[in-house]
């Protein structure tokens, strides 16, 4: 049995006369214990899929089932199995860690006490702090008991919509790592992110536009999956370089990522010396090409085109 | 039940740590009650009076005495043609101006009648009306008086008189704190109830921790009342803190029981809770439902009888006041300090509270959706 599956679900918003398609047509589904992550930018639907599996919301056509329950008819015992953390997850600021942890497992019918042993690792971390107001943690400190919260009654799959969101670097890695140790206690998680280097730490991924699946597979398959030759290109004058690789004849694609831009060929056969000798016509006599392996976003950017 | 208390026990600690929405409990019915039985007077004393006397006689020296001594009028002005007194109410120097023609005695004693003038600054419609009353009455009673006077004492009963007094009852002296101190009791309990309920679920709604409760297996049930009760009690808090504030200051009291007071009250709290959870289903954020909780208020207040009688208002108007809890709340807490009132006097007031609180609720119940 799949803990998770998507059969055609359809969801449209209206506003107005202007009609959005927050999720269309997906299908897919999640193997019990795996970790899965939709990656996907803003606005690509994510959340609406997260609020239709954890019965927030109802889809207008297909169907879905969490764990062999459908999202419809069995939203009650849906409601008792699952554990989710909201992209803004939201704790009482003005309740303390312990209150707020206590009142979390109260409303599962549970007690801090009885699964303990799930949470204790996370919550190590925020003990010293159990006695101060929510609102006065800081941001990863936030999610991390935010996590703990949405684990507290030991759910079988856990939903995670944007959980390092706004958090740095550090605690985004921890928060990761602790993922990575719930999955091995069995349990199915099904994360979002707008970020592509957490993609790699997932079992797999969907990447996701518009409310449509571009592509379900492993990380390291999808990156198998691109089949072109890419290049790094840096140059003093980044802007202009965008511009005139964009205007190179053979050039099928480029962007710019972070302090290079990726560059792929029509023809992937042509002698590099050729961009070599364009360059330097067009002024940018210290540009330096190198070729590189591709990453998720890479990926991303390919598909979306 | 585990559930429940806990809620409970949730909503109880925020709102304690909620400094000032704490000290706000107990400052709100302190400073209300203080300030607005003195300020919201409809008494009126001190009116500026101005006298144009064209007469000088013994009569109209009489007059404006009687005007002096009545204690509500304050003679400012003393003017030798109307013109010039009409100057005076233009710099709002005099509310009122008499005006006793040449010949004011000599026609009284001989043919038995002559007119005198009153010029109000209606500015204050309701001071010029007051300001009017008051003269007139002054007026007849100096007409009494010039009767008696001239009147042959031997023709005993000559001139058949019906002579009218009145008794005020429940509020003997027609003190108006009397009248206002209940009202104000009512205005506490209501503002207490309605505005803080269809503020706090609307705050889960914008900070978002609804949506963690709404996946959560708790029910309805459960999670409207951890809503209704604190609410419920905290009304009731401030109602008695109101009632002690309300003897310390004024030395008002139920004349009827306290018992039937609260019990009245608990209904009608329940029935108001419901308002304003149906407020906080409609409104997403919290200055929404502040608008909405202000408007209705406002409506409820004003139509609600708390300054103007109600039977005063036009038809229509007093039929919106059938379905206005507010003016049974204002109703009731006048009838039990006033005129102490029993239970069964009440029970027609009781009946449509309890039905305004099946309905509201009911309504809230099936309107509030465990869905986003």
């Amino acid at each position: 049995m799949n803990a998770i599956e998507l059969n055609n679900l359809t969801k449209t918003y209206s506003s107005g006369k202007t009609v959005v398609t927050a999720v269309d047509d997906i299908s897919f589904s999640v193997n019990e214990g795996e970790l899965f992550g939709l990656i996907g930018p803003d606005g690509a639907g994510k959340t609406s899929i997260f609020r239709i599996l954890t019965t927030l919301l109802l889809a207008d056509k297909g169907n879905a089932t969490v764990l062999g329950f459908d999202v419809i008819k069995d939203w009650k015992a849906i409601r008792d199995l699952v554990g989710y953390m909201p992209g803004r997850f939201s704790l009482y600021q003005d309740l303390t860690v312990e209150e707020n942890l206590n009142f979390f497992a109260t409303i599962f019918n549970t007690t801090i006490q009885e699964n303990y042993d799930l949470i204790s690792d996370i919550y190590k971390q925020l003990e010293p702090f159990k006695t101060r107001r929510a609102g006065k943690l800081s941001g990863g400190m936030k999610q991390k008991l935010a996590l703990s919260c949405a684990l507290i009654h030991k759910p079988k799959i856990l939903f995670l919509d944007e959980p390092t969101t706004g958090v740095d670097p550090v605690s985004r890695k921890e928060f990761w790592e602790m993922l990575k140790k719930l999955k091995a206690q069995g349990i199915t998680i099904l994360v979002s992110t707008p970020y592509m280097d957490e993609a790699k730490l997932c079992d797999r991924i969907a990447l996701i536009q518009i409310g449509k699946i571009l592509k379900i597979d492993t990380p390291i398959n999808i990156i198998d999956s691109f089949d072109k030759k890419l290049f790094a290109v840096h140059s003093e004058n980044m802007f202009k370089l965008l511009n005139d690789l964009r205007s190179f004849e053979n050039t099928e694609s480029c962007f710019g990522f972070g302090e290079n831009h990726h560059l792929t060929f029509k023809d992937d056969e042509m002698n590099i010396l050729d961009l070599e000798n364009y360059l330097i016509k067009s002024g940018h006599a210290k540009a330096t090409i190198k070729i590189i392996k591709p990453e998720i976003e890479d990926c991303f950017m390919e598909l979306m085109k | 039940m585990r559930i429940l208390k806990f809620l409970l026990r949730k909503e109880f600690l925020q709102i304690f740590r909620n400094k000032l929405i704490l000290r706000m409990i107990f400052a709100l019915p302190v400073i209300q009650l203080i300030l607005l039985p003195y300020a919201a007077t409809y008494e009126i004393k001190n009116i500026t009076l101005s006298v144009v006397d064209h007469d000088h006689s013994e009569y109209s020296r009489k007059l404006i005495n009687k005007f002096t001594a009545s204690g509500y009028f304050l003679l400012t002005d003393y003017s030798n043609t109307y013109k010039q007194a009409l100057d005076k109410v233009e710099n709002d120097e005099a509310d009122l101006i008499v005006e006793i023609p040449e010949g004011f005695e000599k026609d009284v004693i001989r043919q038995n009648e002559s007119i005198i003038m009153f010029s109000a600054n209606a500015i204050s419609g309701q001071t010029a009306g007051l300001a009017v009353a008051y003269a007139n009455s002054i007026v007849k009673d100096f007409n009494n008086d010039v009767r008696v006077e001239w009147l042959p004492q031997s023709r005993l009963s000559s001139i058949p008189v019906i002579e009218i007094t009145s008794s005020n009852w429940f509020n003997q002296l027609m003190n108006y704190k009397d009248f206002i101190v209940p009202g104000v009791l009512a205005l506490l309990v209501t503002l207490v109830g309605y505005l803080m309920s269809s503020l706090n679920i609307v705050k889960e709604k914008e900070i978002g921790t609804i949506e963690q409760l709404n996946v959560s297996p708790i029910k309805k049930y459960q999670f409207i009342l951890s809503k209704l009760i604190p609410f419920w009690v905290l009304g009731l808090l401030v109602m008695t803190i109101g009632f002690i504030i309300s003897f310390i200051i004024y030395g008002i009291y139920p004349a009827g029981s306290f018992w039937v007071g609260y019990l009245f009250a608990g209904v009608y709290l329940i029935a108001l809770l419901g308002f304003g959870l149906l407020t906080s289903i409609y409104a997403d954020t919290q200055q929404q439902a502040m608008f909405i909780a202000y408007f209705f208020m406002l409506v409820f207040i004003l139509l609600g009888g708390l300054f103007s009688p109600t039977e005063n208002m036009p038809d229509w108007a007093r039929y919106l006041t059938y379905i206005n809890p507010v003016s049974y709340l204002i109703e009731v807490m006048r009838m039990l300090v006033l005129k102490g009132s029993s239970f069964w006097d009440l029970r027609y007031h009781f009946l449509v509270v309890s039905v305004f609180a099946i309905v509201f609720n009911s309504l809230a119940i099936f309107k509030y959706k465990k869905t986003v």
